[in-house]
């Protein structure tokens, strides 16, 4: 076949940078809603001292790790920016991107419009292992030194269980997919059992919980950015990021496999191992993010469906443009979340659908960008 | 000989769906498989590019056999075109890019777009280029799907039912790309297909299956009024007009 005579046509090219600038608009974005949302909270501190505190504060870590010894600036404003609001609105960021990635990956592979980590049980096999945890466990008993009723005392031992439930789901679903051949139908049929499954014995355990318990239980699935502290932000970005390389590697493939199956096949794809190995780093990078966070809802649905309304299908923008739209969406609620009804703080989960929802339903009127 | 399928047998569960299919085409010769509903056109068609694995027998395009090569290396000799794609929210550019999926490695060329701009002309897609596919008429997403094919740049390519959910005019557009594709980039296309009268019209080597083998084989004159009896089970005569061979149907059993 010869095709010599081709040519690049400029309106294509031009096209092309309308989607670049799309995202790049997007990043912008996402900056400077960074800088307004460490500014705001109980102390409001203007926005340039903390761009200003968050440059100087890397300049003096860097620092600090080339020259041991070197003491890091302790002013207060620094404080509130490095050790509260800085790794909130990370975290934020950082869980954003995560499920929105998740969950554009989960929609083309499992060829529905309504993968998320929700679909495949993940998010409620995760609520159950923090049930697990905190009664049978104990994590979560009160103790009478603490005053807050429902803290967990013992956080830690609630994420590892609520992180090897969420595997568990992820394993029974490949397990399945195995068995019966990974068509998008099982996978999202035996999700939905999973999920049923999950909840039916959380509402078994909560039964038996005493008030306190129940209390935790039902804290610990408002997913919380504010929970994350710098090591565990470090281990969510780390999984998040490659998460994201492996999926924009995989562009081509899921744009394939959105024209159909066989077409898919017939270029070349092996559509079963690239679902199978998809959903699995989907499902790994939903779960470390509900076991550090707990439930946060919405965001893996919604935000590729608002960013296929404004740049369309196509996997290459799709994908970026989720991970942006993504960490917005989150750190946006996160931000109200932290100052609508101050001095008390809402864990963002209870937000994201708030604030989502009238955007999406906006986007679904308004119809398509061209 | 471009394409060389030897032995070929598949099965689902037990019972083969197609045995003893063996075959040879040249390059820019067009193979219509005819036969009815059920009697296994498309599994053979799917067999030919791995989409299903045959349990034995063999499929050589030039002289190298495609059931032991990995899918990509496929994909860079056959094309193939489903009955049926998807349509997502994508331009009719970027629906045909996909074809060069088998030889991208991280990101498009310059070659590569060179490649989509000289098939969308080829098939006078040009007016559509940024139009999104999920807006486009039956007739005009199967010209993308077989540009999409193209440019894999394929010695063979595999058709499912090309026209069959199209009008006439588009029925004719289609196969005369695909016998303008045959000759001009020396290519052997193979096509199922139920159109009698058009796979008279386009194709030039005929297969006719029954029951899973292929009762007769050959050029034209293999479709008589005694083969389409024994394929179709319907009573026809094979008129000549203008040069072309019609099959009429005259009373079937029951009426």
């Amino acid at each position: 076949m010869h095709f010599a005579d081709g040519t690049i046509p400029t309106d294509y090219l031009d096209y092309v940078r309308r989607k670049h600038l799309w995202i790049l608009g997007g990043i912008v974005l996402l900056f400077l809603l960074l800088i307004v949302s460490i500014s705001v909270g109980a102390v409001s501190i203007p926005p340039h001292e903390v761009f200003l505190s968050i440059v100087n504060g890397i300049i003096d870590r860097i620092n600090a790790f080339l020259n041991p010894g070197t003491a890091l600036s302790v002013s207060s404003t620094d404080r509130i920016v490095w050790n509260i609001r800085l790794p909130q609105a990370l975290a934020a960021i950082v869980a954003g991107i995560g499920l929105s990635v998740a969950g554009v990956a989960m929609q083309s592979i499992l060829r529905n419009p309504l993968g998320s980590p929700y679909t495949l049980g993940i998010s409620n096999a995760g609520a159950f292992g923090a049930a697990v945890s905190v009664i049978l466990l104990g994590a979560g008993e009160m103790h009478s030194t603490v005053a807050d009723a429902v803290t967990l005392n013992n956080p830690y031992l609630t994420t590892m269980v609520a992180f090897v439930f969420c595997l568990l789901a992820t394993g029974v679903i490949l397990l399945i997919s195995r068995i019966r051949g990974a068509s998008p139908e099982v996978m999202v049929l035996a999700g939905v059992a999973l999920s049923s499954l999950f909840t039916a014995g959380t509402m078994f355990l909560q039964y038996f919980a005493d008030d306190t318990q129940l209390a935790a239980v039902v804290f610990w699935t408002f997913g919380d950015v504010g929970r994350a502290n710098w090591q565990e932000l470090g281990i969510m970005a780390l999984i998040t990021i490659a998460a994201c390389l492996f999926f924009l590697a995989n562009r081509w493939n899921y744009n394939a496999i959105d024209a159909g199956d066989e077409t898919a096949k017939g270029l070349g794809v092996s559509v079963e191992r690239v679902r199978d190995i998809g959903m699995v780093v989907a499902a790994l990078v939903s779960a470390v993010i509900v076991s550090f966070l707990g439930v946060i809802g919405f965001v893996g649905l919604v935000c590729p469906h608002m960013v296929r309304r404004l740049i369309g299908d196509d996997q290459r923008y799709l994908i970026p443009g989720s991970c942006v739209m993504g960490g917005i969406l989150l750190l946006a609620s996160d931000t109200v979340a932290r100052v609508i009804v101050a001095p008390y703080i809402l864990p963002v989960a209870v937000l994201t659908a708030f604030l989502g929802a009238p955007v999406f339903i906006y986007l679904l009127l308004v119809g398509y960008r061209r | 000989m471009i394409l060389d399928v030897d032995g070929v047998m598949f099965n689902y569960r037990s019972a083969p769906v197609i045995r003893d299919i063996t075959f040879s085409l040249r390059a820019h010769q067009i193979l219509a498989i005819l036969g009815p509903n059920g009697v296994g056109k498309t599994t053979l068609l799917k067999c030919m590019n791995a989409i299903l694995q045959p349990k034995s027998g063999s499929v050589l395009v030039e002289g190298a056999d495609l059931l032991t090569s990995d899918r990509m290396e496929i994909a860079r000799k056959v094309g193939y075109v489903p009955q049926r794609s998807e349509a997502g929210r994508m331009t009719v550019f970027d629906a045909i890019l996909l074809g060069r999926r088998p030889h991208i490695r991280w990101d498009v060329t310059d070659a590569d777009i060179r490649i989509v701009e000289a098939a969308i002309r080829m098939l006078s897609l040009e007016d559509l280029t940024l139009r999104y596919i999920d807006e486009m008429s039956g007739g005009e997403l199967q010209k993308v799907s077989i540009a999409r094919a193209l440019v894999q740049e394929p010695r063979v390519l595999l058709l499912d039912e090309p026209t069959s959910s199209l009008d006439l005019k588009n029925q004719l557009e289609i196969l005369g790309i695909v016998r303008r594709v045959t000759t001009d980039h020396n290519v052997a296309a193979v096509m199922t297909m139920h159109d009698l009268n058009m796979a008279l019209r386009y194709a030039d080597r005929f297969i006719l299956l029954k029951d899973g083998v292929i009762h007769a084989a050959g050029s034209p004159d293999v479709v008589t009024p005694e083969t389409i009896e024994a394929v179709y089970g319907v009573l026809v005569t094979v008129e000549r007009y203008n040069g072309f061979r019609f099959v009429v149907p005259l009373a079937t059993e029951g009426t």
